[in-house]
């Protein structure tokens, strides 16, 4: 099991604590597709953000590959995300005044990796996403699509053993957005590349294989989807939105 | 983590994305280094001026001259105009032990010397060889006078520059030539570059110095003079041995000890110690300046570096979220930090240090003054550097630390 969750509580503090997460039980295999679906608020986004070491759960026990992620440094969380784990966001985050291949190096950056030898790794991404003659544009230069490939050409540069994705579509028109989610799909069965992906919209959880249903901070339903047949209100034609 | 050209280009880029600010900031440390440095250049250079004047004088001699006495004393009016004569000096180096050199001079005013039909009026010396410990020669030709010279009463003579300069125009060297000096041949043995502007009985410039027994028995000066000049032994105190000569040669010429002016006293070492101090101060006052607007300058870094740091927050967590440990970035922001000052700093050091050199230059042009320099030394540049390293470190600590506690959630949700 890549990923296990056992009941994961999460309560934001404030001036009125949120209980989020009301005891997540959760396992996903090395190299499936699968997407977390639920309204607006439901504690998607939180989900995700623990699932990447960028947040602490307050009780439970998370495992990633059978090492339990608890109390972990700073600087250990720092090393676990850059070896393990490849971020795509809905605002892609790129560095604004880096250009995609910049952008796309960084994460070797900070493993130490050489100057020489990241730049060549990072156009070998970007050429793989068809972005090669974009390499030293700025962000502002491109579309949102082509942000979004660059994010994922980052994500995956250092051949991490998860790719979560918060709404990586959510920002983008539906023709890119089919673009972006065909990519994952092909990431996910050429590369056997474990694929999360946060999502309210079910043309999107349509294109994974299992579809997770959060509700109420607590899993719900769990579909089996691999005939993409699942739509409630998507479309026949396979289009988004 | 090492530091290297990623890191370099880091500091650039992120310099560069906000260039007015960066200059303005920037600006804060390059006027407080530019002020200090020239302020100290300055300092220093006006000290060399003011030192010139005293070129060549060892800092602890003393001189005693004789001039008329201000009040009646054992049967002798005021106004008497004594002289110090040989027996004075022997008893003095028997009972004064701070005094390390004790030597006379023997002056002549305004005599025509001449050469080879041009002629000058120089000032005569009569000088022992020992009193090149009490003023340091500098010759631009030949040698000083040596002790045969004085103990075989040679007639031989070392030229002051002006002198040279009168009866040498073309810049020639003088020694073996012969100088006549009231009817008499001296051979030339030098020239004395010396410059200095304190003049004992006239400025060396102008004078000719000859073998001080020489001198007595030429001039049959019965072995008096007005002019004494001593040295102060290590470990001796001056103020000690101007006491005990001056009431030895009361005591020998009748003079009231009370006197106060019929024995003159200068004592270099007082002197050198007013310029000194006065340049202490000054430089003490320049410091305290100096740091002060560097330190207002560090202050401005550190504030825009907070400011950065706070508009950087989601740029920060994307650092974080993609693999940069909290102390990745706290060298990050550091290295900005000294990155921004010590750049700064060295425009401050190059502007000033090429002004201090026009600066220089311009007043080194004036032959009244001479060769100046108003330089830094090399090694106050690299205190200044050092400095503005530590500054950057400083300023650079509060902001770095803000930004290391910046949580990727947190700068993530913040857009
Ligand atoms: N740092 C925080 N402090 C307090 N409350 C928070 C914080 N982050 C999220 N919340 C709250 O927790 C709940 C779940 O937030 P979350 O972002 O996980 O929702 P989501 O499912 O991703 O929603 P969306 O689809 O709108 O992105 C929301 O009510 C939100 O207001
Ligand atoms: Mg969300």
């Amino acid at each position: 099991m890549l990923i296990e969750l056992k009941d994961v509580n999460k309560t934001y503090q404030g001036a009125q604590p949120l209980h989020v997460l009301k005891g997540i039980n959760l396992s996903i295999e090395k190299g499936e597709f699968v997407s977390i679906m639920g309204s607006s608020g439901s504690g998607k986004s939180t989900l995700l953000n623990i699932l990447g070491i960028l947040d602490n759960y307050d009780s439970g026990e998370y495992r990633i590959d059978g090492k339990l992620i608890w109390d972990l440094s700073e600087t250990k969380a720092a090393e676990y995300r850059n070896k393990m784990i490849g971020f795509i966001f809905q605002s892609y985050n790129l560095i604004g005044f880096k250009t995609a291949v910049e952008n796309v190096e960084l994460p070797l950056f900070y493993q130490g990796v050489s100057r020489h030898k990241r730049h060549e790794m990072a156009m070998e991404y970007l050429d793989k996403l068809g972005l090669a003659q974009w390499a030293g544009h700025y962000p502002n230069e491109m579309s949102g699509g082509q942000k979004q490939r660059v994010a994922i050409a980052r994500a995956l540069i250092t051949k991490p053993d998860i790719i979560l994705a918060d709404e990586p579509t959510g920002a983008l028109d539906s023709r890119t957005s089919v673009e972006i989610m065909d990519l994952l799909k092909e990431l996910n069965e050429k590369e056997k590349m474990t694929i999360i992906v946060v999502t309210h919209e079910s043309g999107v959880a349509n294109y994974t294989n299992k579809i997770i249903h959060i509700k109420d901070g607590v899993i719900g339903q769990i579909e089996e989807n691999s005939r993409h047949d699942a739509t409630a209100f998507g479309s026949e034609n396979g289009m988004l939105k | 983590m090492r530091f290297d050209i990623d890191r370099l280009k880091e500091i650039i880029d992120t310099l560069a994305r906000n260039r007015s600010r960066t200059l303005l900031t920037g600006f804060g440390i390059f006027w407080g280094i530019f002020m200090l440095l020239l302020m100290l250049g300055a300092g220093d250079g006006l000290k060399t001026i003011l030192n010139k004047n005293f070129e060549g004088f060892t800092s602890n001699a003393v001189i005693v001259g004789a001039a008329p006495t201000s009040k009646p004393y054992g049967g002798f009016k005021r106004d008497r105009q004594w002289e110090m004569d040989l027996s004075d000096i022997e008893a003095i180096k028997s009972l004064v032990q701070e005094a390390d050199v004790v030597t006379p001079m023997y002056s002549d005013w305004r005599n025509e010397v001449s050469f080879g039909g041009r002629s000058y009026s120089a000032n005569l010396k009569g000088l022992d060889y020992e009193y090149s410990k009490v003023e340091t020669p500098e010759m631009l030709y030949g040698r000083w006078l040596n002790e045969v010279d004085c103990k075989q009463e040679r007639k031989v003579c070392v030229l002051g520059k002006r002198v040279w300069e009168n009866i040498f125009p073309d810049g020639s060297d003088p020694c073996g030539k012969y100088l006549k000096i009231k009817d008499m041949q001296y051979q030339i043995i030098g020239v004395d570059g010396r410059s200095s502007n304190i003049s004992i009985n006239g400025n060396s410039n102008e004078a000719v110095v000859t073998p001080a027994p020489l001198m007595d028995k030429l001039l049959q000066k019965g072995g008096k003079f007005e002019i004494m000049c001593f040295t102060v032994k290590e470990g001796g105190e001056s103020k000690v041995l101007q006491d005990k000569v001056k009431s030895i040669l009361a005591r020998r010429h009748t003079i009231d000890p009370e006197d106060k002016h019929a024995i003159m006293v200068l004592d270099t070492k007082k002197l050198f110690s007013i310029v000194d101090n006065l340049f202490k101060g000054v430089n003490i006052l320049v410091l305290l300046v100096g740091l002060g607007t560097l330190l207002a300058g560090a202050i401005g870094v550190s504030n825009i570096m907070m400011v950065t740091v706070k508009e950087r927050t989601t740029e920060i967590g994307i650092r974080r979220a993609i693999g940069a440990t909290p102390n990745m970035i706290l060298s990050q922001i550091i290295t900005e930090s000294v990155g921004l000052t010590v750049i700064s700093g060295m425009f401050g050091i190059l502007v000033s240090v090429g002004l201090l050199g026009l600066v220089g230059k311009i007043v080194s042009a004036n032959p009244e003054i001479g060769p100046v320099s108003f330089q830094i030394g090399f090694w106050t540049a690299l205190g200044v550097l050092s400095l503005l390293a530590v500054l950057g470190i400083l300023a650079g600590l509060a902001p770095a630390i803000r930004a290391m506690n910046i949580k990727p959630v947190d700068a993530m949700r913040e857009e």
